[in-house]
């Protein structure tokens, strides 16, 4: 466990540990069911409330949303951004947030071929997850609604 | 009068083609044409790149007889001059006596038991590793040539089913980044194509040594999947889809990676 305590894939900055899986493991929690209505989804998980402040780190945080990983965002002195996913700055004046909540809970219901993970997607959908993940979703709802939060401030 | 309102189109076509990045990407090429400059020049330099201390300790093993049994080079010689590049370079072959698919480091766990008469080294040992670095690495500079046909068709098949399968969490598959988004940047990270002909390489990320299976079983690690075990049917299968897929590649070992 090398690396300074990411996860993911993308993770793959210099320092950390592409090898290296050490992010925390989020606490499993009852997982709430979402209805996709005219391609968004409009009602906020378990019905959330979302704190962009909160957002704002969990987007960044190579451990958490790890967004940076595939996109590059509007915050300044970051580097080692992807280029995979398209830039998100201005997202909130191209999607509404029942678009934007279904791009980040299960961006295949838009593309099915899309690599950008679902953050919530039904869990039946993931196959041969670590086991120490199972039964768990990428994000929890909380996190979810707050990176919603945050993405809606991307006018 | 068609012929000269097509050829704009024609020549059009041909320079979109030839522009075209994804196009240009679809053939074979080494993880090495995706290095950074320093990295590739660790990796050429024999007293720089670290993967030459587990050529040395391959070949001291490969001589050093087990109390139980022979060593290695009683057979293959003492360079391991008695082994075929061009055979070292078919690997993994198929191998009807041995029951499918044999990788390097299986041909040498079963030399181990049969032959040599000692206990086989466990999978992912590091001496096992160095072993399989130092014997690869005599087929260094030989075109990667696995067999494609006969009773390997089949069984090529079904790795690629696994390359295109998602897992984990993150629920990708090797193709998403290996061939969708290849020479794209993951978190300032480039993407090769994910060729075998390196291994087993020195890698940059876990100062270890790594063969094709513990880099198969890092990349699902990453997406949060439970990975193969190094003894499993899957692990031989993609592994084999994977080093066929760098066919005509030259064999880098010990290459340095990310
Ligand atoms: C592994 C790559 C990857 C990761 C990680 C990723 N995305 Fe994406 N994202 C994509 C790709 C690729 C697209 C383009 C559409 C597609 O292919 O599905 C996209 C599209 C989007 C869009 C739509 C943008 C538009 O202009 O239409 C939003 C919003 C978005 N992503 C948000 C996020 C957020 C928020 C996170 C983290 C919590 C995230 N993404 C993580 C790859 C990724
Ligand atoms: C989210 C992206 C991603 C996914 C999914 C992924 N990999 Fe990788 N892989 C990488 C990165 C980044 C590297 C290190 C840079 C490179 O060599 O491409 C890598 C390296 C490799 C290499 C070493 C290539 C070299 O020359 O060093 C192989 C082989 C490989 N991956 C195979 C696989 C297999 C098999 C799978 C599926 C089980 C897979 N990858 C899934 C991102 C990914």
């Amino acid at each position: 466990m090398k690396g300074a305590g990411i996860l993911l894939v993308f993770l793959l900055t210099p320092m950390t540990g592409m090898a290296s899986d050490s992010a925390a493991v989020t606490p499993a929690e009852a997982y709430c069911k979402w209805k996709m209505v005219d391609y968004g989804v409009p009602e906020p998980l378990c019905g959330l409330q979302g704190d962009a402040g909160r957002g704002r780190r969990i987007v960044l945080d190579s451990g958490q949303g790890n967004c940076l990983a595939c996109h590059r965002l509007p915050v300044d002195g970051v580097e080692g951004y992807g280029t995979i996913g398209p830039p998100l700055a201005g997202v909130a004046s191209r999607l509404t947030r029942a678009q934007l909540r279904l791009r980040v809970v299960d961006a295949r219901h838009l593309n099915p071929y899309s690599i950008m993970p679902g953050y919530y997607p039904d869990l039946a959908l993931i196959n041969r997850p670590a086991v120490k993940y199972r039964g768990r979703a990428f994000l929890p709802a909380q996190a979810v609604e707050d990176v919603i939060a945050y993405l809606a401030t991307l006018k | 009068m068609t012929g000269p309102r097509i050829l704009p189109w024609a020549l059009g076509l041909i320079v979109a083609l030839l522009a075209n990045n994804a196009w240009a990407d679809r053939q074979a090429k080494s993880g090495y044409a995706y290095l950074r400059e320093e990295t590739r020049q660790m990796q050429d330099d024999e007293f720089e790149n670290p993967g030459y201390l587990a050529v040395d300790k391959g070949q001291e093993l490969f001589r050093r007889r087990p109390d139980s049994g022979r060593s290695c080079a009683s057979c293959h010689g003492q360079e391991g001059a008695k082994l075929d590049a061009k055979r070292l370079a078919r690997y993994p072959v198929y191998d009807k006596s041995m029951g499918g698919i044999v990788r390097l480091q299986d041909r040498i766990r079963n030399c181990q038991e049969q032959r040599a008469r000692t206990k086989a080294l466990p999978y992912h040992d590091p001496d096992l590793l160095a072993l399989e670095t130092f014997v690869r690495h005599l087929a260094a500079g030989e075109a990667v040539n696995v067999q494609t046909d006969g009773s390997m068709a089949s069984l090529l098949k079904k790795g690629e089913a696994i390359y295109r399968t998602r897992f984990g969490l993150i629920d990708m598959s090797c193709a998403h980044c290996h061939e969708m988004y290849t020479g794209q940047y993951i978190r300032g990270q480039r993407i090769s194509q994910g060729m075998g002909n390196g291994f087993p390489a020195y890698r940059l990320d876990t100062g270890e040594m790594a063969n094709l299976d513990l880099c198969i079983k890092q990349c699902l690690t990453l997406m949060r999947a439970e990975p193969f075990m190094p003894d499993s049917e899957e692990s031989r299968l993609l592994g084999a889809y994977i080093m066929s897929r760098s066919n005509g590649l030259r064999i880098e070992t010990p290459a340095v990676r990310y």
